[in-house]
């Protein structure tokens, strides 16, 4: 080869590296573009009612559509309470199938058993929801509903979550059915992560004669701790945003309640139901303020968990 | 089931009738858009409509407060909503509307121990019902009503519609006519702040929670009851008279609405006078611009209604809606020829289009 010619390449490769560059760059910078859009979008499309209510607008619980008196208390209350009640549910559950899964279960049985937790995530969320109203409620509020209040209905101030009617539809059953929903992602990061305790750790542990929940407990939770959190807070991303499964069973009431037994509503829901037949302009905003409403706390939460994530990348750890 | 079937029907009659109309000289389409509560009917009409005469008529069920927004923005040749628009609304953006089609909306109840069509309730008490000041079913006031059935000492659980619909314009519309209380407390809407209860998504999401919600009420068109075989309550009309749900009560409270002296069909035909008369009926309306930049096309729309005034009634009664009496359909047709005009401002609606 000549020099004119190889020169003429390397331009040529210069420049198709470039725009290569340049073209996958600008799809990057599409997704940015779309994320500051629609953030831009709801801010617009809400500030009428932004500007009526004030910051009043995240802590009054009315809600009335004829006398146009709109707050976002109740549904920010059921989205974070159901939420919470998820992850009380889904995280034990979740941290115990990711060690069976990592530490304790034989070989042969890992694989099927971590498919058929990552074939739960892939079930559409409107099956979850019909199976919690036609299954899961009647099963709740005639067995499970009636024996929390027979036991815990007196107590002090334990008894005020099981008041009201055991009619299987509320708070409580929309949590559960959110556990159900995001126990198949936290379980698999869970795992993913517990994988990533170098080996030699863990058996330096066995030999000193430790026992399993010893070398789980002391070994693998402190080294995966950040991620575990991580994992935990992707689930909890998933449970605020969830809308179908949530509107079957949460009873979708403006009304605020400390019992689990009470219907409620949660935002995701609130806007599914009403967003259709809403009339007047102020309660259309008042919905897409609560859109901008569930958008920063979803952005807050992922924000956080993609952090402590990369905390554990950084922190180094390789598979031992 | 049901549903996949006719989808079926609908998209071969669509093929079908696409493939023949592809071969005609023209193939004109109506776009529509609004309410939920008449879009099986409407869907039916276009079908039959489709293949007599050709012409398509597209209809999306996007909920009566998109259709006005759409019809208003002009996306759609017309707008369908459950609630009639005030005149003021009307004339601020060049609108007319008309009734299309009515139904009934019907309480229905899961009474352990009470058969269907024996509880008897007063508007009055219904209200009460809803407000939560009457919250057992042995309650001394619905005792009085129904002496003779047995009622149990069972917690009512009140059942509404938790996304704003048609359905609950009528039925607190209803509840505000019969209840001061109501009427001042909670008021009259798309969808309103309950005071008390559980909310379900759609006539299917009340219909389903009342079925599973021992001592549970609720508020479903009667299409919904019928079709679940579900349990309703009697009311008590405006002469004083229990009344039960069918065609016939909700088309003897048509009967006697004033739609003659009600400018821009504004009319709510709940809690009508007359013996017969089912208190919770109600008409759904068409939204057509006064002036039309497309008069072809509004012609076309009008030629559509008409035909299924005409000849439409026989679908309308096999999926329990009630057809507008003939006195109804003289009134907006003159409405039409009198409103409905080009740019030109030639009326759009000229007589000679009615097929006989």
């Amino acid at each position: 080869m000549d020099g004119n010619s190889a020169d003429a390449a390397l331009t040529r490769q210069h420049w198709l590296d470039k725009s290569f560059y340049w073209v996958t760059a600008s799809f990057a910078g599409l997704v940015l573009v779309l994320l500051v859009s629609i953030l831009i979008s709801l801010f617009v499309g809400g500030w009428q009612a932004l500007t009526t209510f004030g910051p009043g607008f995240v802590v009054t619980d009315a809600w009335n559509p004829v006398s146009e008196e709109f707050g976002a208390l109740v549904p920010i209350y059921g989205t974070l309470a159901s939420s919470i009640i998820a992850l009380a549910i889904a995280v034990p559950i979740s941290l115990g199938i990711a060690l069976f899964l990592t530490e304790l279960a034989p070989d042969w049985l890992r694989r099927p058993v971590g498919t058929a937790i990552e074939l739960l995530a892939a079930i559409p969320s409107i099956i979850y929801g019909m199976w919690g109203l036609f299954v899961f409620a009647p099963v709740l509020s005639e067995h499970v509903q009636p024996w929390l209040q027979d036991t815990f209905g007196d107590w002090a101030v334990i008894g005020a979550l099981f008041q009201g009617p055991p009619i299987g539809i509320g708070m409580l059953p929309a949590g559960i059915i959110l556990a159900i929903m995001i126990i198949p992602f936290i379980a698999a990061i869970m795992r993913d992560v517990f994988l990533t305790t170098p080996k030699f750790v863990k058996e330096s542990a066995y030999a000193m004669g430790a026992t399993t929940w010893e070398v789980v407990r002391h070994v693998v939770l402190p080294h995966t701790r950040v991620a575990v959190t991580g994992g935990i807070f992707l689930g909890l991303g998933r449970a605020l945003g969830e809308t179908m499964a949530v509107t079957f069973v949460i009873g979708n009431t403006h009304r605020l309640s400390v019992s689990l037994f009470e219907p409620g509503n949660s935002i995701a829901s609130t806007l599914a139901n009403e967003f259709t037949e809403a009339v007047g302009d102020l309660h259309t905003s008042s919905l897409i303020a609560l859109g901008l409403v569930l958008f920063l706390i979803t952005f807050v939460v992922l924000s956080i968990a993609k952090l402590l994530l990369m905390r554990l990348e950084t922190k180094g750890g390789g598979r031992g | 089931m049901r549903h996949s079937v006719r989808l079926k029907r609908i998209l071969t009659a669509g093929l079908l009738a696409g493939a023949l109309s592809a071969c005609a000289a023209e193939a004109a389409n109506i776009n529509g858009a609004g309410a939920t509560f008449p879009y099986p009917i409407y869907a039916k009409w276009a079908e039959a409509y489709k293949q007599q005469t050709g012409t398509g008529m597209n209809y999306q069920s996007i909920g009566s407060g998109g259709g006005i927004k759409q019809i208003i923005a002009q996306t759609v040749d017309f707008g369908a909503s459950d609630a009639p628009l005030s005149v003021e609304d009307l004339e601020k953006n060049g609108l007319m509307q008309f009734p299309m089609v009515m139904g009934g909306v019907v309480p229905v109840i899961n009474v352990p121990g009470v058969n269907p069509g024996e509880l008897k309730l007063t508007g009055a008490l219904l209200a009460d019902i809803y407000l939560g000041k009457i919250a057992q079913w042995n309650d001394a006031a619905i005792a009085k009503l129904n002496p003779g059935v047995k009622l149990p000492d069972q917690k009512i659980t009140v059942v509404a519609r938790s996304d704003g619909s048609g359905t609950t314009f009528i039925f607190t519309h209803y509840l505000s006519k019969v209840s001061p209380e109501w009427k001042e407390k909670v008021g009259n809407k798309t969808s309103v702040a309950w005071p008390t209860g559980v909310g379900g998504k759609g006539n299917e999401g009340v219909a389903s929670y009342v079925q599973r919600i021992k001592g549970g009420i609720g508020y479903v068109e009667y299409a919904y009851a019928l079709q679940n075989k579900m349990n309703y309550a009697m009311l008590q009309n405006r002469m004083g008279k229990f009344v039960k749900p069918d065609a016939d009560s909700f088309k003897a409270a048509a009967a006697n609405a004033d739609w003659a002296g009600t400018p821009g069909f504004n009319l709510m035909l709940t809690d009508q006078p007359g013996a017969g008369s089912w208190p919770i009926t109600g008409a759904t309306f068409i939204l057509m611009h006064k002036q039309q930049r497309d008069p072809a096309t509004a012609a076309e729309a009008l030629k559509f209604f008409d035909w299924a005034y005409r000849k439409g009634n026989k679908l309308a009664d096999a999926l329990h809606y009630v057809p507008m009496p003939a006195s109804v359909v003289t009134l907006v047709e003159k409405a039409w020829a009198q409103q409905i005009r080009d740019t030109k401002g030639n009326p759009v609606w000229t007589g000679k289009l009615v097929q006989k």
